[in-house]
């Protein structure tokens, strides 16, 4: 019998199980690794040859080449192991956490000053909230702006 | 005899650090802040601890996907500040309470918790800078500190009722301790808070200000809320709060006294909330 998961259907939310945590071991463990400042520098000399040398799906590869903190959590990643990389470029959490809204870092920065995003329409898939994927990008890539 | 006097409970979240250790404090977007904890800094100067029982999350620092204990005590000497990637804090190293840490494993885990115990572990934001806010930027710490690392990375985290019991038990060992000691236990993390996804930015002062209102005046039924309510109301970091369960549970059964209470939106991602009980 499959376990039960009811956070699955929250949106715009991926929970870090088991399941997520196996998907994401060697491409969260390379993460890890870039704590070590030596290993910081390697990675941003040669990123694609660096990530090489881990056994990461090529799809886990090039997610984290573009920087699609998104697409790296769909593919087992976490967030508070992801955040290494951020801090190898030398993001805030801020501007990591903003950019898997679509959102401006000016935009995120004021929604989180104005008390952050509501719960309400938020907390199921099928209300009409601004986390809700078919309300994605949010803020004015949304809306076509640039 | 060792006996806990009182809780601690405060968010722990890193962009607090960086702003201290920046000599930011005083900016408008931090102001607000720090000036919630000025009651508590003094109150902890009248209030001095002989060891702060500190229940914390590590934050993929000292714990990566090798080795994913749920609930981890560090017995160790001391624990040095780790470096997260943005390099260490500038902050003290952390002494330990070698002595109280290990009766505290034995007894618990004699009362059907399965403690992992750490004899080396640096320290990250999740320990350091709740003690950054109640004690500002001192030399030293003002007494030593028992590490609790708390698995709330990996889903699922434990359930609050098996929280709000193992404060019990540390409560029992505390009490069962024969040192005349007094025991702070801090409860660390949350409040709302989301920090992946596009529904990043979560916030929720409803949930926040009923989980404090329980936690003074009715823990046991707290504890009885399920995983699910904290995830899909207070995001999916917000179940950090689960850790603020251990520190009640090793309370008094009889009422608390409320020394201070403090909410504030937003500091980086997260709200910001922060309480003071002291035994009766």
């Amino acid at each position: 019998m499959a376990l039960n998961k009811p956070y699955k259907d929250i949106p715009g939310t991926t929970i870090f199980d088991a399941d997520q945590s196996r998907l994401g071991y060697h491409l969260n463990q390379f993460c890890m690794s870039l704590m070590r400042a030596d290993n910081r520098v390697r990675f941003k000399a040669n990123e694609r040859a660096y990530l090489d040398e881990w056994a990461m799906t090529e799809e886990q590869k090039k997610a984290v080449l573009a920087r699609d903190l998104n697409w790296c959590i769909r593919l087992g990643g976490n967030i508070y192991f992801l955040a290494k990389i951020g801090a190898t470029d030398g993001k805030s959490f801020q501007q990591m956490a903003g950019s898997m809204t679509g959102m401006s870092e000016e935009e995120y920065r004021n929604m989180m000053i104005t008390g952050g995003r509501s719960i309400e329409g938020n907390r199921v898939v099928g209300e009409d909230g601004d986390a809700q994927a078919h309300r994605q990008p949010q803020g004015r890539a949304g809306q076509g702006g640039h | 005899m060792a006996r806990i006097t009182a809780s601690v409970y405060t968010s722990h979240v890193p962009a607090i650090g960086a702003a201290l250790d920046a000599g930011k404090s005083g900016e408008p977007y931090w102001q607000p802040v720090f000036q919630g904890y000025e009651a508590s800094k003094a109150w902890m100067q009248d209030n001095t601890p002989d060891v702060i029982f500190l229940v914390y999350n590590d934050h993929a620092t000292a714990f990566s996907l090798d080795l994913i204990p749920t609930f981890a005590i560090g017995c160790a000497a001391e624990f040095q500040p780790a470096d997260e990637g943005w390099g260490p804090r500038p902050v003290p190293v952390v002494k330990g309470h070698p002595e109280l840490a290990a009766h505290i494993a034995q007894s618990v885990i004699q009362d059907d918790f399965d403690l992992t115990i750490v004899n080396k572990m640096d320290v990250d934001h999740g320990l350091t800078v709740p003690l950054s806010l109640l004690f500002g930027q001192p030399a030293a710490w003002p007494c030593p500190v028992i590490p609790f690392a708390v698995n709330v990375v990996q889903y699922p985290v434990p359930a609050g009722r098996r929280c709000f019991n193992l404060g019990r038990a540390i409560r029992k060992a505390v009490a069962s301790f024969d040192q005349p000691l007094k025991v702070q236990i801090w409860g660390t993390g949350g409040m709302s808070h989301q920090l992946q996804g596009p529904r990043a930015g979560l916030i929720n002062r409803e949930f926040d200000q009923a989980f404090l209102d329980q936690l003074i005046a009715d823990p046991a039924t707290l504890a009885q809320k399920p995983h699910i309510d904290y995830v899909r109301e207070a995001g999916s970091e917000g179940i950090e709060l689960v850790m603020w369960l251990i520190a009640r549970g090793a309370m008094n059964d009889s009422p608390p006294r409320v020394a201070h209470r403090f909410y504030h939106v937003p500091a980086s991602n997260t709200a910001v909330g922060h309480l003071i009980l002291e035994n009766t």
